[in-house]
């Protein structure tokens, strides 16, 4: 035998990617959600408001007969749902990303319009992206905290911890340096990478079970930052000043219609945001460090092999992803120009979580789910105003329910960093 | 490069696992190191590789003594290993699996992919084969993965290959395709030092022999010597490799299992429409590659598993859809693949393994309290039985030898009047003389008369054992066939090749092993030849 046959026995017909028949589904539901919309819409005028005032630019308020309003963008998503699906049966693999990105919008655009249909309220769209990102911001810096962690195989359940200890280091540090909040946003980090330090020592020094040591972190940082809380910041004066960031608008982008105001009115916490998300997500999938971080993840024993220092990746990135969360921390205290009070996180580490598991591990996909959860939250703090009845915990339930699904293996089956939780021995 | 060991000594605890090994691998050489399971073969690759430190002795290359604190080091001195589990990560391409540890970057520091391809292209064309570098490990088969390893270790240049049991995972044409390979390796000046306990192997392919046993080398042999000697050495005794049977007289039918149908959690069908039948007398082997069926189609049988579709019949009766406890009363005996995690339960005693499915009833329990005086009774009498070598029944079963924890497992399945034996992979990582004993106990179990369904991956052990065969391909039944066939037939069915067709190719060109098995006389190679200064326990 001259050649060597490679694999010559068994041929095997290619497989659909990964998720197809999942996807068909989902455009299945997109369009016959649209066309129910579409035929649903009441009369009446949904007003909507484009520009927040301040723009250089300035779009009058709209006011469109609620057939048009609802019926233009659901018949639009109806037919590129519809577009999408007959692409991937015919072709046999996935429809652009962009098809099921434009259809949910305009889905969501005509959903929205439903809603202010005929009501006395007007719909702010900007407003409602603005805080959409506001709500968004810390569980962001949370969940990719949570990925540089759990890409290593370090199962991060001490973000709330994190966040909280960044909150309550940010204020305070800022509030003794003069209420310089530049100031507490390096000390931020600096706390997140404290609780992130004790979780590396017992997850990897002393093999505890890594979500056991998550939790207790997670006590232990509400229970000191109360004690600290209760006995220091409201005996003392000059501790717990508030500060706040100041917003920095970027000039000509800020003037964009609807996107400027939203994306480029921010503080620097935001501004550095945007940087750690584009940075983490080409790092983590196109550099020498992120090979070896997802390959210390997967299969620590094969990096090993390939003389990968497997722990010291491992304490690196677990001190990095808590310092991330950390400055996430900052949000809710410098960020907002609030004085620090008991468990100000209010549990958004463990949305955060839910955030990172949503959006697969990847930093895009974790901002995709935090925004998703940002957007019903602002959705239902605002309902109100918009004249809708609706109960304003209906919405807010929504992104719980989709995350339950998820994790189910809905949508595509959601796959963990294989050695996620598992101490490496030699 | 030549690369020599002295005095290699590597202990756990108590345990000498290395005992002053040394070893001489010339450049340009197949090495074989040939021992049994736990004789301490693996542990002196780790340490040559780097990743045990040696309690004492020392590596030398090109006669400079080197110190290696990690696997970097040893791959830095041009040692590279393919392990017998792969070191490949799952998600990745095959060119990120090549590059990992040692990329190259460009701008950014972001890694240059296009240099990786060319990498992945170029060391494997001069191999002779071709690997799609974008193509994902975890889609390419278990032959596939083994040529990336061995890419992944040229391209660092390695100078000496370890390949660790590097044929435990293919078909024999796949093996045939290896060997291959290891011949341009070593054409091309690279030194492979091959870890095995297959005899027929490292006779076809093996420069030179080194025999481990216990963890101390036992003697260098040639690659002439038969397959006895070399089994001897390696046992420290002489040994039958065949087994000692009287033809089958097969009865009744015992297991009939009719159009199953078996689908994963996924969704994927594993095991494809089987129909298959075991009578009372008779042993019929389960063949095929790990992974295509096998392990569902047992646990269907026993009810562990789902079953989509189809009947199981034991003794004419349908079994489909009694539970797993049902089924074992109505007479199923069952030896799972893997007795760690499914065999006993390693915290609890001999005595308490011996009678895990039994204690439900008399004479073993009464009133719902066990009667201890009966099960220590029992214990002794089937640890004498089985020769479970111990100290004492009351010993936490998973401080027992593997060979010790199959016997306790088997002594319970039997402890029943069986129609049916199930056993998956009933030898696997056994010593031969526990697999002797083995072997030797399902042969009488079936001529006492019950059916028996054996699933093994080493083809020896088919030959060995089976009156038929039955050859599983991605979940399908290829064929049935008699146990003396040809082993380039089955190895084809293996690969899915129906059976008419498989004679058809195997005549036409043999493997290489194929080959070595025809030019032994088969009459010489199972006569046991006594060595010397070695007692003669064992021998038939």
């Amino acid at each position: 035998m001259s050649a060597v046959q490679v694999d010559s026995h068994v041929e095997v017909a290619a497989p659909p990617p990964p998720g197809f028949v999942r996807s068909l589904v989902g455009y299945g539901v997109i369009a016959l959600v649209a066309v129910v919309l579409a035929l649903t819409a009441p009369s009446g005028i949904s007003k909507i408001q484009l520009t927040a005032g301040s723009e250089f630019f300035q779009i009058p308020q709209l006011d469109l007969p609620a057939a048009l309003a609802v019926g233009v963008p659901a018949i639009g998503a109806a037919v590129i749902a519809t577009v999408a699906l007959v692409t991937q049966l015919r072709s046999r693999s996935s429809a652009p990303r962009w098809m099921a990105i434009l259809a949910g919008t305009l889905l969501l655009l005509g959903f929205l319009a439903h809603l202010v249909a005929g009501k006395s309220g007007v719909l702010p769209l900007t407003g409602l992206l603005t805080s959409t990102l506001f709500l968004a911001t810390p569980l962001i810096f949370g969940a990719l905290g949570g990925v540089v962690c759990e890409r290593v195989g370090i199962v991060n359940i001490a973000i709330e911890g994190q966040l909280l200890a960044g909150a309550f280091a940010g204020v305070v540090v800022a509030s003794i340096a003069g209420q310089n909040p530049y100031v507490g946003l390096i000390t931020a980090p600096i706390a997140g990478v404290g609780v992130g330090a004790l979780l590396a020592w017992f997850s990897i020094r002393y093999r505890v079970d890594q979500v056991i040591t998550g939790v207790v972190l997670n006590v232990l940082v509400l229970g000191l930052t109360t004690f600290f809380f209760k006995g220091l910041l409201s005996e003392l004066e000059g501790l717990n000043d508030r500060s706040r960031l100041p917003v920095l608008p970027i000039p000509l982008l800020s003037e964009i219609p609807v996107i400027g105001p939203v994306l480029f009115r921010q503080t620097l916490l935001v501004y550095l945001l945007y940087v750690i998300v584009i940075l983490l997500h080409i790092y983590l999938f196109r550099s020498r460090w992120g090979l070896r971080v997802r390959s210390v993840g997967e299969h620590p024993k094969a990096a090993d092999t390939v003389g990968i220092d497997v722990n010291r990746t491992r304490w690196r990135n677990t001190l990095l992803g808590s310092g991330i969360a950390g400055l996430g921390g900052a949000f809710f205290t410098i960020g907002q120009g609030l004085a620090f009070g008991i468990d100000i996180t209010a549990g958004s580490g463990f949305i955060a979580l839910a955030a990172l598991i949503l959006g697969r591990w990847t930093p895009l996909g974790a901002v995709a789910a935090a925004l998703f959860f940002g957007f019903a939250n602002a959705l239902s703090q605002s309902l109100r105003s918009y004249g809708v009845s609706l109960d304003s915990n209906i919405p807010l339930m929504i992104p719980y329910i989709v995350t339950l699904f998820a994790v189910a293996g809905f949508g595509g089956k959601v796959r963990p960093p294989a050695a996620e939780g598992t101490p490496y021995v030699k | 490069m030549k690369l020599e060991l002295r005095g290699i000594t590597k202990k756990f605890g108590d345990f000498v696992a290395n005992d002053a090994i040394d070893m001489v691998v010339q450049p340009g050489e197949i090495h074989a190191i040939l021992g049994e399971n736990g004789a301490g073969k693996s542990t002196l690759m780790n340490v040559l590789y780097g990743l045990y430190e040696p309690d004492g002795g020392e590596v030398v290359i090109d006669d400079v003594p080197v110190q290696f604190s990690g696997p970097g080091d040893a791959m830095a001195a041009g040692i590279g290993m393919v392990h017998q589990h792969f070191m490949l990560v799952p998600v990745f391409t095959v060119a990120e699996n090549i590059i990992l540890g040692q990329e190259q970057t460009g701008f950014g520091g972001l890694l240059d992919l296009q240099a990786a391809r060319r990498l992945v292209r170029e060391t494997s064309e001069s191999l002779g084969f071709t690997i799609d570098p974008d193509a994902k490990i975890e889609d390419l088969s278990v032959g596939a993965q083994q040529r990336v390893e061995i890419v992944k270790a040229l391209s660092r240049q390695a100078e000496v290959l370890i390949l660790d049991e590097p044929t435990a995972v293919l078909t024999p044409q796949e093996t045939d395709e290896l060997i291959e390979i290891m011949g341009r390796l070593k054409q091309a000046g690279t030194s492979i030092i091959f870890i095995t306990h297959k005899l027929r192997e490292v006779r076809a392919v093996a420069d030179a022999i080194t025999i481990i046993r216990l963890g101390k080398v036992v003697g260098d042999a040639d690659p002439s010597a038969t397959e006895t000697e070399l089994a001897s050495l390696m046992v420290g005794r002489s040994v039958s490799l065949g087994v000692d049977r009287a033809p089958a007289q097969p009865t009744d039918v015992a297991l009939a299992v009719t159009g199953l149908t078996v689908r994963d959690s996924k969704g994927i069908e594993v095991v494809k429409d089987v129909t298959l039948e075991v009578r009372r007398g008779e042993i019929v082997a389960l063949a095929g590659v790990q992974g295509n069926g096998q392990t569902e189609l047992t646990e269907a049988i026993l009810g562990v598993g789902p079953t989509t579709r189809g009947t199981i019949e034991l003794d004419g009766r349908d079994i489909s859809r009694l539970g797993v406890r049902d089924r074992l009363d109505t007479g199923l005996g069952f030896v799972p693949e893997d007795r760690t995690t499914s065999g006993v339960v390693a915290d609890l005693s001999i005595t308490e393994n011996l009678v895990l499915d039994l204690v439900g009833a008399r004479p073993y329990s009464a009133y719902g309290a066990l009667d201890m005086g009966f099960l220590r009774t029992n214990a002794e009498q089937r640890v004498e039985e089985f020769d479970v070598r111990t100290t004492s029944i009351d010993r936490a079963v998973g401080t027992l030898s593997g060979g010790n924890q199959q016997k306790v497992v088997l002594a319970r399945e039997l402890s029943r009047e069986l129609s049916l034996l199930v056993a998956s992979q009933p030898t696997r990582g056994l010593d031969v003389g526990s697999i002797e004993f083995v072997h030797k106990r399902i042969v009488a179990e079936r001529d006492r008369g019950a059916g028996v369904l054996i699933v093994s991956t080493e083809l020896d052990e088919v030959l060995a054992l089976a009156d038929r065969i039955a050859v599983m391909c991605g979940g399908r039944l290829v064929g049935v066939v008699d146990g003396g066939e040809d082993r380039d037939v089955l190895g084809l069915m293996m690969a899915g090749v129906p059976a008419d067709e498989a004679r058809a190719q195997a005549a036409e060109h043999h493997t290489v092993l194929g080959v070595a098995d025809i030019d032994v006389d088969p009459a010489a190679a199972v006569e046991p030849v006594p060595h010397p200064g070695q007692d003669q326990e064992g021998t038939p």
